[in-house]
């Protein structure tokens, strides 16, 4: 089978986004903390609440009718695990790029299938089970706190929520800050890996160096290991990788976060960054403490 | 959600998988009616959520009822890999000539479904991979066009099959594909498929469901929900039943926080100042106090767990609600634990005035609340 290498498409200040799932309890409190952030929500989608409004923000029954009144691009989705599969399908049949899917506990086999769609369509698909994608100082499709971060030029690629604001917070409490952060998502099956990431960074020329967040399950991070070490992404980078007394065979609270025979450990992880010159902090404060050595 | 091995081969059947003839028998009387009703040789095999039973000595063989009965009743009164046997399955013994191995499961690197095959079948799997990995046929498929009959029939035929049997092979492993995409399978296994004559049979069968995929599969659940608990001690049976994201370790100090990434790196750093996590507990975001309460309870009452640390990074979970939670526990259990709290981001301030005026000791850090924690557990 084969996949397509195509460019990744992120957000920036002016993106105009749709928040799917806008009524719920997340969908309403998220959308307060985006737009309070600055970032351009111009239309929400709930079925069945079309014609309301959320913090200002006027809701329609249908993407498509959301697509033609107020023209967003991208789009945020905060809807329920068992309808995931049918609005992101919705999404992406209607265009829109990227998609965050925040939602967690989607069933691998719509994962597997909304990925496949979306990649057919050139679309960019962060999530499932992320907190989204962070432009520091800019716009955020995501659900992280703002207060960890402070514009900077570290750019964060992770598989997980908190672990990812704790790093983050080390950062900024260093004097660095942060560029942009994204989240790849907790599962098996995501639509983003690391290596798609860090080609984006590599060209940013807002990042100076990078922080990858890894824990245990499957093998993303051995491969941007390999991926560093062939070149291709020669920035700063330190790391931390969670899940190191984990037993083997259970599953750590994310869907993807589990060693399945010899196949995911963390101590593989770290041996493989550290052979491609990755820092490997074994705190989860060494890795700001590395940056600031790093970056001078 | 594991299913036992009979109740993977009940669902094989009516999937039109081949499988022996068997049922399964919670007694000996049960197995010597069954093995009667078979006839001739038999294997009785412990009915226990783990692989490698053969060489656990979970499976054994009978020529005559009354020895299958022997043999049913040594089964269920021990431990198959430290799980007690509640169920044997006898079933009819199988002349086979050869072991192939079949599976689907998830490419979590490609993001599809891909089949595996091999003609090293009955060892393990993962053992063949790594020692010869050119015996290991792999299919990817493709999300959008699926696996397709002339795929399938590629696979038979690289097996080195023709003829009847790589059309009967190509159907067991459409079948195969049809059953894991329908009940939504993380894995799905046939190791051995055994070639019995001009037959192929299912000998063995694991089947592991997607445990988000469960609201779609009430009958499955329903039917099948049980037999994986029999894997788990009786703390984590407990804390299923709570709903609780919950991993029991062998340690004494007891780790709760909001995230798994967190959470995991909380027992890792607690580890690396050389005390040792008896659990993974994790909250996930935007818990209230009742929750946090219950969490708190739950370890408070195991009696394994010394000291308790609660680890909260805030974002859309609130401070003050967690400190709230945790004063609530302590009140309330009767169980007196020293516990050491880390609570930063959104309502922080209140959250630390909370559990200061009950005497609740906060550190600024998780660094530092892990190093207190093992210093408290007495074990560095």
């Amino acid at each position: 089978m084969q996949v397509e290498d195509e460019m990744v498409r992120f957000v920036g200040k002016g993106t105009r986004v749709l928040v799917q799932g806008i009524t719920g309890t997340q969908g309403r409190f998220h959308t307060r903390l985006m737009l309070e952030y600055g970032t351009k929500i111009v239309a929400g989608v709930t079925p069945g609440r079309g014609g309301g409004e959320v913090e200002g923000v006027p809701v329609f029954d249908t993407v498509f009718e959301a697509l033609e009144e107020a023209e967003p691009e991208a789009s945020i989705m905060f809807v329920p695990a068992p309808q995931a599969k049918e609005a992101a399908l919705e999404a992406i049949e209607a265009g829109l790029n990227p998609i965050v899917i925040i939602t967690e506990g989607v069933p691998i086999k719509d994962s597997i299938e909304v990925i496949a769609r979306a990649r057919r369509r050139g679309i960019t698909l962060i999530g499932p089970n992320t907190p989204g994608i962070i432009r520091v100082g800019e716009c955020k499709l995501g659900i992280m706190p703002s207060a960890v971060f402070r514009k900077g030029r570290v750019g964060i690629v992770s598989r997980s929520g908190t672990l990812t604001y704790e790093v983050a917070a080390q950062i900024t409490r260093a004097g660095l800050g942060e560029s942009t952060c994204i989240g790849i998502g907790g599962d098996p099956v995501v639509g983003l890996n690391f290596i798609d990431v860090l080609r984006w960074f590599q060209e940013d020329d807002e990042t100076e160096a990078v922080v990858i967040i890894g824990e245990i399950g499957g093998d993303a991070e051995e491969r941007a290991a390999e991926f560093i070490s062939e070149g291709g992404f020669t920035k700063p980078t330190a790391a931390y990788i969670a899940g190191r007394t984990a037993i083997p065979g259970r599953r750590m609270g994310h869907a993807g976060a589990i060693v399945e025979g010899n196949v995911g450990t963390a101590e593989g992880k770290i041996e493989a960054l550290k052979s491609a010159g990755v820092h490997v902090g074994s705190l989860p404060g060494e890795v700001a403490k590395a940056l600031k050595r790093m970056m001078g | 959600m594991k299913l036992l091995e009979y109740e993977a081969k009940e669902v094989f059947r009516g999937f039109g998988i081949p499988v022996p003839r068997g049922k399964v028998a919670e007694s000996a009387e049960e197995a010597i009616r069954v093995a009667e009703m078979i006839g001739g040789q038999v294997v009785i095999k412990a009915q226990v959520p783990v692989g490698g039973r053969g060489k656990a000595g979970g499976i054994l063989l009978a020529e005559t009822p009354e020895r299958a009965g022997e043999a049913a009743a040594r089964l269920l009164a021990s431990e198959v890999r430290g799980i007690k046997v509640r169920r044997v399955l006898v079933e009819e013994r199988l002349k086979i000539e050869k072991e192939l191995y079949l599976g689907l499961t998830v490419d979590r690197r490609y993001g599809t479904y891909v089949i595996l095959a091999s003609s090293e079948g009955g060892v393990d799997i993962e053992e063949v991979a790594s020692r010869t990995p050119e015996k290991i046929i792999k299919q990817y498929v493709d999300p959008i066009d699926g696996f397709r009959p002339h795929h399938a029939r590629w696979i038979a035929k690289r097996l080195g099959f023709s003829g009847g049997l790589m059309m009967r092979l190509s159907e067991i492993a459409m079948r195969l594909y049809d059953l894991g995409v329908e009940v939504d399978a993380e894995i799905t296994e046939i190791n051995p498929l055994a070639l019995v004559g001009e037959d192929l049979v299912a000998a063995d069968a694991r089947l592991n469901i997607d445990d988000n995929a469960l609201f779609r599969h009430g009958d499955l659940l329903q039917r099948y929900g049980g037999g994986e608990l029999e894997g788990l001690s009786e703390v984590e049976r407990e804390a299923r039943r709570l709903g609780l994201t919950y991993v029991e370790l062998d340690g004494n100090i007891g780790i709760i926080g909001n995230g798994a990434g967190l959470t995991m790196a909380t027992l890792d750093t607690v580890t690396l100042y050389g005390g040792r996590p008896g659990n993974f507990l994790d909250l996930g975001g935007g818990t209230p106090p009742e929750r946090v309460e219950q969490a708190v309870t739950f370890l408070l009452n195991d009696k394994r767990i010394r000291v308790l640390l609660v680890n909260i990074l805030g974002g859309i979970t609130r401070c003050d609600e967690i400190a709230r939670g945790i004063v609530n526990a302590r009140l309330k259990a009767g169980v007196i634990k020293p516990m050491v709290i880390r609570l930063s981001g959104t309502n922080e301030e209140e959250g630390i005035r909370i559990l200061r005026e009950a005497g609740v000791e906060v550190m600024g850090t998780m660094e530092e609340a892990a190093e207190r924690s093992v210093i408290l557990a007495g074990g560095r």
